[in-house]
């Protein structure tokens, strides 16, 4: 046996035995004194194979019998702390791996609060504060041969990482702030650079070291997910690092290289994040992106396609990254021929939320921006193909922002690849999105640096134009209409008139009035003959009014009123066309309900009408619906005698989404409950409340729903619900769930309800999103309208089917006002329940 | 120029209460308006109601026309006395002293037509007064409080004027020759020189008829509004030859009567348009566009002290306004 290795044994083995059981504080101090010299730094240090023999072998045994003794009065055998800092630089001093792991094992052992456990815990504190992480991990770095004992390293690095859910489950309350993940993550980051630097000077030294152990565990963090924590640190340390040193770069595609593949997509994700700009991205990355499957899988695929969290400005980053370099370009046309192909299947614009339609378009926007135009010349056609199809698609969608996403991608892409075409323009006006996607889709100068890639500037802010440019055009064409030059001079005195400040004259318009008819049959006249446009106009604009005023004469002629006004087209420039021919009919049909209505739910199905038209009735009848249900209707109808076209003119407009209709009668049951609810301790004048009184709407409701709910699965020959005019069943799925809605009350809600529910449950895997929002509203209409009672004697059946494909919708859908709808129309369920059942005792 | 300008104002107040429409207006003049001012309104329900501005109410209704329209009020710079002319083809002279309010004269018209009539009256006890006559070209100048007829100024066999619409007298304070101006169906206005009987001059101002006119004499420069889209501006020379000056453009057609303030700043006008127009009186720049009324202003007033502006309206309304007070 080698004499040194028994030397130490003896000793190591001496001092054991004196550690556990003297009480002789100078006798510990001694032998403690005597194993300090195998760990070196003291005067006289012991010879290097025992040193090396102390490290490997005995180190850890001496440690955890360290630890084993440590208690309150162990401490104080020796006065003024001596041995307490002779113990600890054991810990602090020696291979960093064995003291992390015995100061690990024996927190983790150590049971409940207790001295030992608080001064275990404070001594790892001070070992993470004294930068012995950074030593852990360099040793690690630095052994050349693959250690013999991958478990030892496996172990190391889950309590390297795993060290704040450690200490937080052993300390609970009595945690240190060093252990807390938002420090020490942070600080494990700083250690990471630390151990960079020292492997770069060795490198630099010519020694060889290995990263790996560094890659595996960022690569865990990152699995643990607190890649915002460590690599917030960690990133802006190397990209100050990297600028301008090929080896730091070196270090640093190491460094990602080795990271094991199942962390591969934390890290990339976190870095993506993290960096600031493609120019640092592709210095932390360099072309991992060509070399490595999983990255490549990562970055161009599941970044882009699967995943839609990325922001804007890391997007930009990803994307710029793969434009950088001329070996990772064919990459970013692969990607952006992908990226159109996506946005142009219509199986994903039908089946992908539409934050990450969005997504997708801005990814092709930015590749678009980005790829050259010789690059892009090859795939023109192919890529103009995908985009048609996708502008085919959105434009058929019934969600306006889906067809508006479409026209602004379909303008700005068609522009970027035929820039020498006719320009395709839609008409929609500028928005926010609109702006934003410009500002994508526009290439960024070569220089444009990091700073800027962070916030991607909008485009030219709107121009400042001074307020009184045009106040001032009429005031001056006002004035130069008089005859002034000719009249001054004649007398001069009276010069102080001119401080007499003319008003706002921009009112004064022509008056159109002249010519209104003044009874309801002469507007129908006017309306179907009249060739005189002023005539016909004025006979619009006074046609709500006189329906108001007087019902009699309306009921006459309703049916033929409504006729007329379906019919009506604009034949000149009438501002607000739309709004007054809706009115009407509104008008007329709340005057005579159960013919018009009768009438108007005829023509819905009928042959030869245009969708808008068809749509139109809709609008009608539920606004109609609306203000025969209003609560004090019939109080106010004396009012109607009086000529004010207010009355009737203050329907809110083509409210076909129930959530609008139901507001402000919403507004009025939450009024009241809160005033039911409050305490007064005095009370002024009683306030009269609203006179209560039968709801029109139930005499007629019939007339306005069933003929409607009836045909829906009839094709016609130029009308097909269930076909391509989707867009018409979405709406009148909304105006049967508001029907319902306002058929609160009435005695025929329970058919109604039992109808509506058949009808949804027909309808309920519809591909169009807008449908099966009127479908989720019109159930949730069903459970508020239809009484409790009645729900579970006359639909159980019903109910329950409902309630599982809620359940379904409510997880599944990939949209995400379906999703909120089904939940909705869930906690009504429930709520139900509660109702029925009996209070617990 | 001002760079931002201020919304339309709103009317100081609103009278209501006529329960008729109404077609003429009066500000009480003179001494006896002094620490009570009145308004008179006529309405076409015959009646006159007198208006204390002081608390915003009717004070008294003078029903003197039978339930005919009343079209033109006036009242006397001396003692307490209105006229009223009324389409019962009666004009009243009322006594309105210490509260009473009768009928202490009438004249019996000729005309059944439009014609407002017009007074000249000074500090003196006679005063003249011009009413339509009995042919329908035809102006009737009298003598009050006589009643003796002076004069009937008939226009040539071969100038076919019409009928005068609306009459204004006036004197020069260097000529003791009392002038009249009349404005007529084709849209002529006509001077008149009373004493000699003959028209001094005419100019053809507007393609319908007139329907008011206005004259500043110090200025020697007069208003009138027609039936049409235009405002005529005329002057009158040296030699008693009137010259129209310019016409502004409405935006709408049928001004039912102008009127100058008293301080010959501002004009307004009555517009068919339910808007009274507000002009900067020599510049003719437009002021303001007041739009209260919701039907067609009939007759607009300003009182002779304060800037107040009155309209009123076939809505049975009557605004009374403040603007750009002297």
């Amino acid at each position: 046996m080698d004499p040194a290795r028994s030397e130490v044994r003896l000793a190591v083995q001496e001092a054991v035995h004196t550690l556990s059981s003297s009480e002789d504080g100078g006798h510990i101090f001694s032998t403690l004194g005597t194993l300090k010299r195998y760990l070196g730094d003291t005067e006289s240090p012991a010879h290097p194979k025992e040193k090396e023999e102390f490290a490997t072998v005995h180190f850890s045994a001496v440690l955890r019998c360290l630890a084993g003794v440590l208690s309150p009065s162990w401490l104080e055998l020796l006065p003024d702390g001596r041995l307490e800092e002779l113990w600890a630089s054991f810990f602090l001093e020696g291979p960093a791996d064995q003291a992390f792991l015995v100061l690990m094992e024996s927190i983790e052992g150590t049971a409940g609060p207790s001295f030992r456990l608080m001064r275990m815990a404070q001594l790892l504190a001070s070992f993470l504060r004294t930068g012995r992480m950074a030593a852990l991990m360099e040793a690690q770095c630095r052994q050349q041969a693959p250690p013999g004992f991958p478990l030892l390293r496996e172990t190391l690095l889950g309590r390297v990482v795993g060290l704040p859910d450690r200490l937080g489950n052993r300390l609970q309350r009595e945690n240190l702030a060093e252990f807390l993940p938002q420090n020490y993550f942070p600080l494990l980051g700083k250690e990471a650079v630390r151990v960079l630097q020292a492997v770069v000077d060795s490198l630099r030294g010519g020694l060889d070291c290995s990263v790996s152990f560094v890659s595996q565990v960022l690569g865990k963090v990152c699995v643990h997910g607190r890649q915002q924590e460590m690599l917030g640190v960690l990133v802006p340390g190397l990209t100050a690092l990297t600028e301008g040193s090929c080896l730091w770069q070196r270090v640093c595609w190491r460094l990602v290289e080795q990271v094991p593949d199942r962390a591969a997509e934390a890290v990339l994700t976190g870095l993506v994040e993290a960096a600031p700009g493609p120019e640092v991205l592709s210095r932390l990355l360099g072309n991992l992106v060509v070399k490595n499957k999983k990255a490549q899988f990562v970055m161009t695929r599941k970044l882009l396609f699967l995943q839609y969290r990325l922001t804007t400005p890391a997007l930009q980053s990803l994307l710029g990254y793969l434009a950088m370099d001329s070996q990772r370009r064919p990459l970013l046309v692969q990607v952006l021929k992908e990226l159109l192909d996506t946005w142009g299947s219509s199986s994903a614009v039908r089946h992908t939320p539409l934050p990450q339609q969005r997504y997708v378009s801005k990814a092709a926007l930015i590749c678009l921006a980005l790829l050259g135009d010789a690059e892009l010349r090859d795939s023109r056609d192919e890529l103009l193909a995908s985009m048609m199809a996708g502008v085919q698609c959105r434009l058929d969608s019934s969600l306006p922002t889906v067809r508006r996403l479409g026209m602004v991608v379909a303008e700005l892409v068609s522009a970027r690849l035929h820039p020498e075409g006719p320009p395709l323009r839609f008409q929609c006006e500028e928005d926010e999105l609109s702006l934003e996607m410009r500002a994508l889709a526009t290439p960024r100068p070569a220089g444009d640096g990091v700073l800027e890639a962070g916030s991607p500037s909008l485009a030219a802010a709107p121009a400042e134009t001074p307020a009184e440019t045009p106040a001032e055009a009429p005031a001056e064409a006002v004035d130069s209409g008089v005859p002034q030059a000719r009249l001054e001079g004649s007398d001069s005195e009276l010069d102080s008139d001119d401080e007499f400040v003319p008003y706002d004259m921009s009112g004064d318009t022509e008056l159109k009035s002249g010519k209104a008819p003044l009874y309801v049959r002469d507007c129908v006249e006017a309306l179907t003959t009249s060739e005189d446009g002023e005539r016909w106009e004025a006979a619009l604009r006074a046609l709500e009014g006189l329906i108001c005023k007087s019902p009699e004469a309306t009921r006459e002629v309703s049916v033929e009123l409504a006729k007329v006004l379906l019919h009506l087209e604009e034949r000149t420039c009438v501002a607000g066309f739309e709004g007054l021919r809706q009115r009407a009919l509104v008008a007329v049909t709340v005057t005579d309900p159960a013919r018009v209505a009768e009438y108007l739910t005829s023509q819905f199905y009928a042959l030869n009408y245009s969708l808008r038209q068809r749509m139109d009735i809709l609008d009608v009848l539920t606004l109609a619906a609306q203000e025969l249900s209003r609560p004090g209707r019939l109080s106010r109808a004396p009012q109607h005698g009086r000529p004010s076209p207010g009355t009737c003119g203050s329907l809110p407009l083509a409210a076909s989404q129930p959530g609008s209709t139901a507001a402000p009668d919403w507004r009025v049951a939450v009024e009241e409950r809160i005033r039911s609810k409050t305490r007064r301790f005095s009370k002024g004048m009683p306030q009269l409340g609203p006179v209560g009184g039968p709801n029109a709407f139930n005499s007629v409701a019939g007339y306005f729903f069933f003929p409607l709910i009836q045909r829906f699965d009839r094709p016609l020959v130029t009308f097909d619900l269930l076909g391509d005019d989707q867009l018409v069943l979405g709406r009148l799925t909304h105006t049967l769930g508001a029907m319902m809605y306002l058929a609160v009350n009435t005695t025929v809600a329970v058919p109604m309800g039992k109808a509506l529910l058949e009808f949804v449950w027909a309808l309920r895997f519809h591909g169009d999103t807008y449908v099966r929002r009127g479908l989720l509203s019109a159930v949730s209409s069903v459970l508020l309208s239809v009484p409790a009672r009645r729900l579970l004697e006359d639909l159980p059946d019903e109910l329950l089917e409902a309630r599982s494909w809620l359940a379904d919708v409510a997880e599944k859908d990939p949209d995400e006002d379906c999703r909120v709808l089904a939940v909705k129309a869930l906690l009504l369920l429930e709520r139900l329940k509660d109702k029925l059942l009996p209070p617990s005792p | 120029m001002a760079a931002h300008l201020s919304p339309p104002p709103d009317p100081q107040f609103v009278l209501r209460g006529t329960q008729s429409p109404v077609h003429a207006l009066h500000f009480c003049r003179g001494a006896q308006a002094q620490g009570c001012p009145l308004l008179f309104s006529g309405s076409q329900d015959g009646l006159v109601h007198i208006w204390s501005l002081q608390t915003r109410r009717a004070v008294a209704a003078l029903d003197g026309h039978g339930g005919q329209c009343v079209t033109w009020l006036q009242t006397l710079p001396q003692g307490h006395q209105l006229l009223s002319q009324g389409r019962d083809l009666k004009l009243c002279l009322w006594d309105l002293a210490e509260g009473r309010n009768t009928v202490v004269d009438s004249v019996r018209l000729e005309s059944v037509g439009f014609c407002k009539s017009a007074i000249l009256a000074g500090g003196q006890p006679r005063w003249t007064l011009a009413v339509p006559g009995k042919a329908s070209d035809e102006v009737q100048i009298l003598e009050m409080p006589s009643k003796t007829s002076v004069c009937t100024l008939k226009p040539e066999a071969d100038a076919k004027p019409g009928m005068p619409m609306c009459l204004g007298l006036w004197q020069a304070d260097s000529s003791p020759r009392p002038l009249l101006l009349a404005g007529y169906e084709d849209g002529s206005v006509a001077l008149w020189d009373i004493s000699e009987r003959k028209m001094c001059s005419h100019v053809s101002c507007h393609e319908e008829p007139v329907m008011g006119l206005d004259f500043d004499p110090e200025k020697a420069r007069g208003v009138s509004g027609s039936a049409g889209k235009a405002l005529a501006v005329w002057s009158l020379d040296g030699r008693q030859a009137l010259q129209v000056h310019g016409t502004h453009e409405l935006t709408n057609a049928g001004v039912a009567e102008v009127a100058i303030r008293p301080d010959r700043r501002v004009l307004a006008t009555a517009g068919w348009d339910h808007r009274v127009r507000v002009f900067h009186w020599r510049t003719m720049r437009p002021l303001a566009v007041l739009a209260s009324h919701s039907a067609a202003v009939q007759c607009v007033a300003f009182a002779a002290t304060g800037g107040l502006l009155a309209a009123g309206s076939k809505d049975q309304r009557i605004s009374v306004w403040s603007l750009y007070p002297p």
